[in-house]
């Protein structure tokens, strides 16, 4: 019975090119260095989107690895179950410290010759098949994590700071629209390079400052719908949730907004009847998903990148837009480091969600 | 000779009540209330005597004396000392002596472990701010009805049609107890209290009075196997249907009114013979399988347009998650588990104390049960059976309830003081009884006043703990089994609760 929640503090940052503009790492490398009290040393990591233009038709699945048993066994697993266009180590620097081994796999999902299995790879499937792979790595392969498993993405995570994280990974190498940051500052956890932020599936990726009270309910309302809860900290509920309500339920991210967040019932009373009668349903259906307790969050999918609050704003997440960019970041020092003379700088509300998406162009440029 | 004492009958007595002569000023205040003969009062003698072998020790007479001159206390076990025997020997004594199996009213007594006491709540400290519910809102609205798995919106419109939901705003309702087992009074109360309270009484299974028709909209109706008081009116006040199928007090028995308390008005409501035992068999006898289950629940669902949703009890028994599976795949939109610690206002001793299983368990391995096949949306757990205060519904929202009932702990809070004889009529209380000398002492305005307190209380109880968690709505708690711990449990305890020990 795998039960253990971790709890964390953290800072969180982010900016996106809605132009679909790819800049290096440097900049939000630096954004969240800036916010070094607010991390411990005991894990950071990057999300990156539009990393890989040359493969960004391939699931990119970044896989963590304890020893080269847990290696060779997965890409055994990943040999039968998918096509793999291209592999290998992924791009790091020397450290001294000891850590997992990092790779990269440019995947597709393809048919099968068996009927029991070419059921589960049909095309139209593909992003359920690849949920289902992702759970079971995760799940039963012991030495094993993927880290990331969406198309033209990819995560960096690990155990120390912000700037030793982004030196190990060469992050300043690769280029993206979309950058997502994460200093955490756990308060008990196992040191673990996948414990680290942001967490990923699919193209989800989620930072996360705060604690998930809910994380009990959330995690086994999860479990109903098959999502495995296997990575020992409180945020990965995040990320499975998305992929539940936004790709499986078709939501919108507004909906999601208010289903995480959701307004009061004495708020809801007074709605207009439509409206009224659709948070009530809301909130009916999908109070498994309610996240309770302070939380701030960046989540990065394909084509945007939005915010959010807990509904009585327990922790802080400001705002800013500046021509085709927009940022986010747990302090304002974080944005303004990167990023001088603003258009325009807010404090979102508790609960109300900052939805930002590239421009049809721009996603023409990254995913087209 | 009505005092005479009978060597044939005899048993000890339980208690002995003592009286203090000086205190005494002979109002004979206690000998008018004493319903069970227990107090009487000697004219020759100018002094009131107890009958100590009738007495229940329902303090009714301790309470009432003006002078504070009666004490009333358990007596001591006469008989030699012996650890097998011991409370085995008045109970098979009375087998022989009236040749039939003892009746007893009120939940399962005896010493069994008691779950909800080895659970231990978390709160929360620096990482996550608990809540002051004081100051924040602290949300505890609860809908019980089948939910669908996703929703479709366009603009802010919705597009998915819902089930018919009750709506609550404390989630904690009062528990079947049928008008018959209840006085009037009491019924009163109760419909008040959930009228008042926005949540609902359940009629039980004997029909309900025409005077009571007003508390439509937080009316629960229950339909028995002995089918008393049911027809189409009686189907449209309730907001909700109850299939009864069977009651943790009495696992795989139907239900027993005592003739005695079948009155003129109790006859018309269940629309049965006056003064005849109200006998409600133990099965439905046109539910023998689960396909039959499915029919009666649709029956009702026809009957009343699909406009209300239909919950079904059942006892809580060894096969509990099983059944539960079955019961929301035959189309129940709440399912109520009552456990062995579930009172009854008539049940033979033998199968109150010892057939079923306590709810804790019971509610644990169900909503597991129903999460594991995906089809825990499509139904609302009631917990009931031996709640008795308000961390006791938190534990059980925790592990997995939508809601709870309370019959018990309604009824202590209008004055019962579990005698345990509500099966005789002769409540001295007026709760449990027709005697209109008796029931009169039920004053419907003071009784609801408590149950709403009683309420009022529990919900800022319930609303502090979670406010300690860091959780300000009630539906991050349910199903929360992060948040027990468990204390003194075996890790096959633990394992079956799905709580992790304490210190872990």
């Amino acid at each position: 019975m795998e039960l253990a929640k971790d709890i964390s503090g953290c800072g969180i940052a982010g900016f996106i090119n809605t132009d679909g503009s790819l800049v290096s790492g440097i900049d939000i490398v630096d954004s969240i260095t800036l916010m070094k009290d607010r991390g411990n040393g005991l894990g950071a990591g990057f999300a990156a989107y539009g990393i890989y233009p040359d493969f960004k038709d391939f699931y990119a699945l970044h896989i963590m690895y304890d020893d080269e048993h847990a290696r060779k066994i997965t890409e055994e697993y990943l040999d039968r179950k998918l096509h793999i266009e291209q592999h290998g180590g992924m791009p790091t620097r020397p450290i001294k410290k000891k850590r997992p081994i990092f790779f990269v796999y440019f995947v597709e999902p393809r048919e099968q010759s068996t009927k029991a299995e070419s059921e589960e790879f049909r095309k139209e499937e593909e992003d359920e098949f690849m949920v289902k792979l992702v759970m079971h790595i995760n799940e039963k392969i012991d030495g094993a994590f993927v880290i990331s498993s969406g198309k033209n993405m990819g995560v960096f995570k690990g155990v120390g700071y912000p700037d030793e994280i982004a030196n190990f990974f060469r992050v300043d190498e690769y280029k993206a629209c979309c950058w997502t940051a994460h200093n955490r500052f756990p308060t008990n956890t196992p040191g673990w390079w996948g414990g680290a932020h942001p967490f990923s599936l699919l193209y989800w990726t989620v930072v996360h400052n705060g604690e998930i009270s809910s994380y009990g309910a959330n995690k086994r309302y999860l479990e109903m719908y098959g999502y495995k809860c296997t990575q020992k900290t409180d945020t990965e509920v995040v990320a499975y949730l998305l992929d539940l309500i936004s790709r499986k339920h078709g939501l919108s991210f507004d909906m999601v907004g208010k289903i995480f967040s959701p307004p009061l019932w004495e708020e809801i009373e007074k709605m207009p009847k439509e409206e009224k009668e659709l948070y009530t349903a809301l909130r009916m259906t999908y109070g498994g998903a309610l996240l309770n307790g302070p939380f701030s969050i960046i989540v990065g999918y394909q084509g945007g990148m939005f915010g959010l609050n807990d509904r009585i704003k327990l922790r802080p997440l400001v705002a800013a837009k500046k021509g085709a960019t927009v940022f986010m970041a747990s302090e304002e020092s974080a944005i303004r480091y990167i990023a001088k003379d603003l258009d325009e700088i807010w404090m979102p509300k508790a609960g109300e969600p900052v939805v930002v998406n590239l421009t049809e162009e721009g996603y023409r440029k990254i995913y087209g | 000779m009505k005092w005479m004492k009978n060597l044939k009958t005899y048993t000890p007595p339980a208690f002995t009540v003592i009286r203090d002569n000086d205190r005494c000023i002979r109002c004979k205040a206690c000998v008018e209330q004493c319903s069970f003969d227990a107090t009487f009062y000697d004219e020759e003698e100018d002094k009131v005597w107890n009958w100590d072998s009738n007495c229940v020790s329902c303090n009714r007479c301790a309470a009432i004396c003006p002078t504070e001159a009666i004490t009333i206390e358990k007596r001591d076990y006469s008989y030699r000392r012996n650890y097998s025997w011991e409370s085995h020997i008045d109970g098979l004594k009375k087998r022989a002596i009236f040749g039939g199996t003892p009746v007893v009213s009120m939940g399962n007594d005896k010493p069994y472990k008691i779950y909800w006491d080895h659970m231990l709540l978390n709160a929360s400290q620096v990482t996550n701010p608990s809540i002051d519910p004081l100051r924040e809102p602290m949300e505890l609205k609860t809908f019980l009805g089948k939910k669908p798995h996703s929703i479709s919106v366009e603009n802010v419109s919705l597009k998915t049609k819902l089930s018919p939901q009750l709506e609550l705003d404390v989630p904690i309702m009062f528990a079947a107890m049928s008008y018959g087992a209840l006085s009037y009074n009491v019924v009163e109360a109760l419909g008040r209290a959930a009228k008042e309270m926005g949540t609902f009484y359940n009629s039980g299974e004997g029909g309900l009075n025409k005077d009571h028709y007003k508390f439509k909209g937080n009316i629960i109706v229950q339909v028995a196997s002995g089918r008393f008081g049911v027809h189409k009116p009686y189907l449209d006040v309730g907001s909700a249907i109850e299939i009864k199928i069977g009651q943790g007090a009495k696992p795989g028995i139907g239900g027993h009114l005592p003739g005695e308390k079948v009155t003129e008005t109790i006859s018309e409501t269940r629309m049965m013979p006056q003064g005849s035992d109200a006998i409600s068999p133990a099965p439905h006898h046109d539910v023998y399988s689960i396909e039959d289950l499915r029919q009666l629940i649709y029956a009702l669902k026809e009957a009343t347009e699909y406009t209300k949703p239909i919950i079904v009890k059942i006892a809580a028994v060894h096969n509990v998650a099983a059944i539960a599976s079955g019961i929301t795949r035959a189309g129940a939109d709440i399912i109520c588990i009552d456990g062995f610690k579930g009172g009854t206002g008539a049940s033979p001793q033998v199968i109150r104390d010892n057939v079923g299983l306590p709810i804790e368990l019971a509610l644990a391995v169900v909503d597991e049960r129903l999460r594991s096949e995906g089809i825990r949306q499509d139904i609302s757990i009631i917990a009931s059976g031996g709640i008795r205060n308000s961390m006791d519904v938190v534990k059980a929202i925790a592990l997995g309830a939508d809601a709870v009932y309370i019959g018990t702990a309604a009824l202590l809070a209008i004055g019962c003081t579990m005698c345990q004889q509500c099966h005789t009529g002769r409540c001295a209380w007026g709760i449990t009884t027709q005697d209109p000398h008796l029931s009169k002492r039920v004053n419907p305005d003071i009784a609801s006043e408590r149950l709403i307190n009683l309420l009022k209380v529990w919900s800022l109880e319930i609303k502090e703990t979670m406010g300690a968690m860091g959780i300000n709505s009630i539906e991050s708690l349910r199903g929360n089994r992060l948040n027990l711990r468990g204390i003194d449990l075996s890790d096959r305890e633990l394992e079956i609760l799905g709580i992790l020990p304490a210190g872990e």
